[in-house]
């Protein structure tokens, strides 16, 4: 289950360089602003100041009526906007000015009035923001000189505006390129992902795709590519090793046993030695064929001979060949069958596998027990159990009996080479089937199939096959 | 009676092992190294089974068997191979090859087998009525006698005692009959075969003074009025 693109790290990364390239932009405008329509309302301000000033030394100089002429030269020199004058006595009553009544705000901290000022204009009164500063003169006179600042806040709002708009532009931008990179990186991701998997299902040759737009992906897909080649390089090279010890070995010991079996031919060859050693010599060799056999089974993934295979069918056979050694030792085999349990496999590895179980069971089980063959098909899957009632194996050691050469130390006593389980998990995995070991008294296998048969794949099934009965030839369940 | 026959093999050990194996069983042997030479001697004619080495110099063994068969060829091939398993016997036995057997072998298995493909020639192979000294099966009726006494045989033991009847007078391994009788090809780690064979010898030989079905020690079984003295050993049960 692939987790959703909004969760991808891509994603994120992209979400987060949205977060602070909006807030670096931000940050941006502030600094514009502040530098813009800040610069204009402290000029503002400063031109206030200084006129205040300039009017109170003229009233240290003329005197109310030098003010009074001076406030009413301004007013005249700038009649529309600009400039806001009042002149009042002690009791707010107005001396002079182009305003009618002291404004009703109070002043800010620093002595300065925002207020809205109505103007006659071409469509009536027109309402104004205003800014002004207050000032008393010696005689109980107050002064309120101003600015209209309608441009000033005409500008700063149409830079909020600006700014706000572009700041959840940039967000939107931002977050929609991150979606679209996050998603394609995620589908790159993707390919590599799912090679990856079908190369540990088995599949070796398969190779991670490439756009050919040699970025960093293609690179990625390249090195990896080249270790893939690299590792399968190394698994044949160990493959062909393998396959020459394995022959080095077995053709000595051929020629070993051939020797003595000559030995034996020859009077007074047939001494129980020559006897024993050609046991033995059949013994190395049985172990070099079932390492070879467990390698090869392993290497066959996704080559083997893969037909439908009736596993009922096949237990029958199984239980039929070894009813009569199990009868020896007294041990009686059931079969419990569904009829259409049928699997895509190597007919040949499966009755091994069984085979090898069935030799466990009859080998580890007590003289005179029983031993119970299920094959069993639901939805889920077709299974295949073989339990006995021996000594088991205990919880702790059922992975590591799966390994080569491992051998219980109650099992130390019976034959074998501890190579049998070993081999039934290679086939198991070969057919993705699961292998599962259980039991209270005894032991239970079981081997669990897919419905759904591994690999499409296929090589067509061999012509052997097109001879075998009709019960091995039951159609097969499509492919899932 | 003596055959002629074409073993293909690069390793020399190998080839003077068989070769002389082969020639003390009364059989006349050509060899050759390399693929394309043993190709011409094939093609020439006059072999009754070919022993074919899969890894060959030249020309491989399965394109020397491909091209024999393109002929119109069908002598007996027996294709040998250091590799193993299913896979490769498979395109073995689909590039024409009768049998496959898996290197390293005993001799007395590639012995057994090719015995086996030389008697596979003759016009007998295809008779229903069996008789191997006063043993007689009826294939068609699937019935068994012997000395006129009917015996009752379950159908795999049915099976067991045709193959070795069809092969009477030849050494049988294991692994034919486990391929041949049961039709798998897999390594049973058991003496499973023995057992069944001793089954088939109790319903068979026990009420009879002759024996018939005898071990033949490290290479099989045989079924045989007149077994080789060499041969013969005791018919203890495995």
């Amino acid at each position: 289950m692939t987790p959703p693109w909004w969760r991808s790290a891509t994603f994120r990364l992209a979400a987060a360089y949205a977060a602070f390239f909006a807030a670096s932009t931000a940050l941006l405008l502030g600094l514009v602003y502040w530098s813009t329509a800040g610069l204009m309302a402290r000029q503002t301000d400063d031109t206030i100041e200084a006129e205040i000033a300039t009017l109170a030394e003229r009233y240290r100089a003329d005197g109310l009526a030098g003010l009074v002429r001076l406030l009413e030269r301004q007013i005249a020199r700038e009649p529309l906007g600009g400039p806001i004058y009042l002149l009042t006595d002690a009791g707010r009553r107005r001396l002079g000015g182009n305003l009618e009544s002291w404004p009703r705000v109070e002043p800010d901290t620093a002595g300065w009035l925002s207020f809205d000022l109505g103007e006659r204009g071409p469509s009536g009164i027109e309402s104004h923001p205003a800014r002004a500063r207050a000032f008393r003169l010696e005689g109980g006179l107050q002064l309120l000189v101003g600015r209209d600042v309608r441009a000033l806040r005409k500008l700063e709002a149409l830079f909020t505006r600006a700014s706000v708009a572009g700041v959840g532009l940039i967000v939107v931008l931002a977050l929609a390129g991150g979606i679209v990179v996050a998603r394609t990186s995620a589908r790159r991701v993707e390919a590599i992902d799912s090679t990856a998997r079908e190369i540990m299902a088995g599949d070796l040759e398969r190779r991670i795709p490439r756009t050919g737009s040699g970025d960093e992906f293609d690179r990625l897909a390249e090195s990896l590519n080249a270790m893939l080649d690299r590792i399968q390089a190394l698994m044949d090279e160990l493959r062909r090793i393998s396959d020459n010890v394995a022959h080095d070995l077995r053709t000595p010991l051929t020629r070993l046993r051939h020797h003595l079996e000559e030995l034996s031919a020859h009077p007074g060859g047939e001494r129980p030695q020559v006897e024993a050693a050609i046991g033995e010599a059949d013994a190395l060799l049985s172990t070099f064929n079932a390492l070879v056999r467990i390698a090869r089974v392993r290497a066959s993934e996704r080559r083997a001979a893969l037909a439908p295979v009736d596993l009922g069918a096949l237990a029958g056979d199984v239980v039929e060949l070894y009813e009569p050694v199990a009868e020896t030792r007294g041990q009686h085999i059931t079969l419990d069958t569904t009829p259409g349990a049928v699997v895509r496999g190597d007919r040949d590895m499966l009755f091994q596998a069984v085979g090898n179980l069935v030799d466990n069971a009859i080998k580890h089980g007590p003289t005179g027990g029983s031993i119970r063959l299920v094959v069993a098909r639901d939805a889920a899957a077709v299974s295949l159990q073989v339990a006995d009632d021996g000594p088991g194996i205990p919880a702790a050691a059922r992975e590591r009996v799966l390994e080569p050469f491992y051998r219980l130390e109650q099992a130390r006593h019976t034959p074998g080479n501890g190579l049998g389980l070993s081999l039934v998990a290679a086939v198991a995995r070969v057919h993705g089937a699961t292998l599962a070991l259980d039991g209270e008294h005894g032991l239970v296998v079981t081997m669990a199939f897919r419905p759904g048969p591994p690999g499409d794949d296929l090589i067509p099934p061999p012509e052997r096959d097109s001879a075998a009965p009709a019960r091995d030839r039951p159609p097969h369940p499509a492919t899932a | 009676m003596s055959m002629r026959v074409l073993l293909i093999e690069d390793d020399a050990a190998t080839r003077g092992y068989v070769a002389r194996g082969l020639a003390e069983a009364g059989h006349v042997v050509d060899t050759a190294a390399d693929g394309r030479e043993g190709l011409m001697m094939a093609l020439d004619g006059g072999f009754d089974l070919l022993v074919v080495d899969r890894m060959l110099p030249g020309l491989d063994g399965l394109a020397v068997v491909r091209a024999l068969r393109e002929t119109g060829a069908d002598t007996p091939v027996l294709v040998l191979s250091a590799l193993g398993e299913v896979d490769h016997r498979v395109e073995g036995l689909r590039a024409g090859g009768d049998d496959y057997l898996v290197k390293p072998f005993a001799f007395a298995e590639l012995a057994a087998r090719v015995e086996a493909l030389l008697r596979r020639r003759r016009p007998d192979a295809a008779s229903t009525v069996l008789a191997v000294g006063d043993l007689e099966m009826d294939t068609a009726r699937r019935a068994v006698r012997r000395a006129g006494v009917a015996i009752r045989l379950q159908p795999r033991e049915q099976r067991l005692l045709e193959y070795l009847m069809r092969n009477a007078d030849r050494v049988v391994t294991r692994t034919m009959l486990l391929e041949a009788v049961w039709d798998y090809h897999f390594d049973p780690q058991t003496n499973v075969i023995d057992v069944h064979v001793s089954r088939l010898r109790a319903k068979i030989d026990r009420e009879f003074d002759q024996p018939l079905l005898h071990t033949i020690r490290g290479a099989g079984y045989m079924l045989s009025a007149d077994p080789p003295a060499g041969h013969e050993r005791p018919a203890a049960a495995p």
